[in-house]
């Protein structure tokens, strides 16, 4: 992530019609405003289909924010499904020193061979295995967030956690929305980065 | 005390119509609008709000039947865009012309043909000569926020027009921000109640609405719409100044952002007025002596006050999301122009952008002022960001 003092932090997240990225982006932005911070999240809505390549964006900062653009210079970019990459430009506009956390069981050392990544900071995490084990199906958004907030450092793992014991416990239930809280744990502890 | 929380702009519209309670909503489902209805039925089916919600079959059925809960002395809402307020058209100017303070959300979309979903203002612009006063946003907040001033305009006794509310579709309508909302009382009491004047109800001093009026008083109820147009100005600021003794956030026929003694503005309005703040921002940053002003009261126009504060600008750039498709300019743009006739020296220059949801960035805003800068000028539009 930029240095801190620099207020505005805009994330990319590309995943496939379904696979929750924009909850996760939605959810990102809830929890970052219940910390009294400023936040933005939108998805890019294209024709909706299950499947489909599909873009949802958050902006995060200690200031409102004015921009009501697409985002084209991204902090970080969320990869929740690698068979993106090739397909769309997932790096598009990510600077040298920007962030990208892949759904994939390689290391960051292996993931970039096998994406072809040059320059940036390289993030795994097995999303998709999380999912299937906690969840029983391929729905990696949450993994996702946990392993964001843990390399990120933008959010509090704590308050991640209750708000989506908050927000989605009318909705799915107490027993789901724990194995989601089971996931989000797992995967900011399993989050691999290119030292480790 | 305020309430944070994490809203759309659709579900800050729905907040807006749950606080607000009216005693009749009739609408029609269409995109992007759908959120906004489909949060609002719900407090109405959960009991939270103790509305008639009445589903019509079609938009032009939903205007009819708020011009008829309105005539009878209710407080009524309803909310719509693009092709369903196309669909609306003739009931728009029944609405205003029987001086009916109908509230309506328009989640601003482009219109057909080709189909598009995604935002322009094509579907206000056209209708800005209506009888209804338009609001524009910037953001979710001012979704809020405006939507609560609306229905204290609109009822009041010298304006009783019915006002749109217009933010722009997905941009907006579907992008989560943060929203401080009022409590709820503090919404009812800042509103008030709803008392009509001559009800249709009222069978004791029975009223007619909408009688045949031909050449011997036709125009002399037109010349009184206009006059109710003329005194929303003042009511708009009055209400405005109220709602910022309130709420502490502070509103105006248009913001100033350090336009005040730029020598390059832009105007512009709705939601990617913030993006174009975001480029002043840069620009101010790297010394450049540009500004923004941008537009919220569309109708009533706010001409004189509009000629005060462009009158030392150097050069003008007015920027329209909505093409008058008339070989001249748009909407925004022609009224700016004949506003500032024979009272300004400045260039006026025309932009059409983002029809059809096309994105707007900060790049292309600074391309805008650096354009001012250059003296890049021709009579007609120039088209930014489309392939030519």
């Amino acid at each position: 992530m930029p240095e801190k003092g620099q207020d505005l932090i805009q994330l990319r997240w590309h995943s496939r019609g379904g696979q929750g990225a924009k909850t996760a982006a939605d959810f990102f932005t809830q929890v970052a405003i219940s910390e009294g911070k400023y936040s933005q999240a939108f998805p890019e809505y294209g024709p909706e289909r299950s499947g489909a390549p599909m873009r949802s964006y958050t902006r995060i900062s200690s200031e409102p924010i004015k921009l009501h653009s697409a985002v084209y210079k991204p902090d970080a970019v969320i990869i929740l499904d690698p068979t993106l990459v090739g397909t769309v430009n997932v790096w598009e506009g990510l600077s040298e020193e920007g962030e990208v956390v892949i759904n994939t069981r390689l290391t960051p050392q292996e993931a970039r061979k096998e994406f072809n990544i040059t320059g940036h900071k390289v993030f795994t995490i097995d999303a998709t295995g999380i999912a299937l084990d906690e969840l029983g199906r391929n729905i990696p958004n949450m993994p996702m967030v946990g392993a964001l907030v843990k390399v990120s450092g933008l959010l509090e793992l704590d308050h991640v956690i209750e708000g989506l014991r908050k927000t989605f416990s009318a909705k799915f239930g107490k027993e789901v929305v724990e194995k989601n809280v089971r996931a989000i744990n797992r995967a900011y502890k399993e989050v691999r980065t290119e030292d480790a | 005390m305020s309430t944070i929380l994490p809203l759309t702009g659709n579900e800050s519209g729905a907040e807006v119509m749950r606080q607000i309670a009216p005693d009749v909503v009739a609408a029609y489902p269409i995109t992007p609008q759908t959120e906004l209805m489909h949060r609002f039925a719900d407090y109405v089916a959960d009991g939270k709000v103790p509305t008639e919600l009445i589903l019509v079959e079609s938009e032009h059925s939903a205007m009819s039947a708020c011009v008829g809960a309105s005539a009878a002395g209710a407080r009524v809402m309803t909310a719509t865009s693009s092709q369903g307020m196309a669909l609306m058209w003739e009931i728009l100017y029944i609405a205003a012309a029987l001086r009916l303070p109908i509230v309506m959300p328009l989640v601003n979309r482009s219109l057909s043909a080709p189909i598009n979903i995604h935002c322009d203002h094509s579907d206000s612009m056209g209708a800005r000569d209506t009888g209804w006063l338009q609001l524009y946003c910037e953001n979710c907040q001012e979704i809020y926020d405006t939507g609560i001033q609306a229905m204290k305009i609109a009822e009041n006794k010298d304006v009783l027009l019915p006002v749109m509310v217009c933010y722009d579709g997905f941009i907006l309508s579907h992008t989560v921000e943060r929203v401080e909302l009022l409590e709820d009382h503090e919404v009812k009491g800042f509103i008030g109640e709803h008392i009509a004047d001559h009800p249709l109800l009222d069978v004791d001093n029975p009223v007619t609405y909408g009688p045949l009026d031909l050449q011997d008083f036709y125009f002399e109820h037109k010349r009184q719409e206009a006059e109710a147009m003329r005194n929303a100005k003042p009511v708009v600021l009055q209400v405005a100044e109220e709602y910022e003794v309130l709420s502490g956030r502070k509103y105006g026929l248009f913001e100033e952002y350090f336009s005040k003694d730029a020598e390059y503005i832009m105007v512009c309005l709705g939601s990617a007025a913030g993006t174009a703040k975001a480029a002043v921002d840069e620009l101010r940053a790297a010394g450049e002596n540009v500004g923004l002003l941008k537009l919220r009261v569309f109708r009533p126009f706010p001409a004189e006050e509009l000629v005060a504060a462009l009158a030392d600008a150097k050069r003008i750039a007015v920027m329209d999301r909505a093409d008058g498709v008339n070989s001249i300019g748009g909407p925004v743009f022609s009224e700016i122009r004949a506003a500032l006739y024979g009272r300004s020296s400045a260039k006026i220059s025309n932009y059409i952008y983002g029809l059809g949801g096309r994105d707007i960035d900060i790049e292309m805003m600074k391309s805008v002022f650096q354009d001012m800068k250059d003296g890049k000028y021709a009579e007609e539009a120039f088209y930014l960001g489309v392939r030519e």
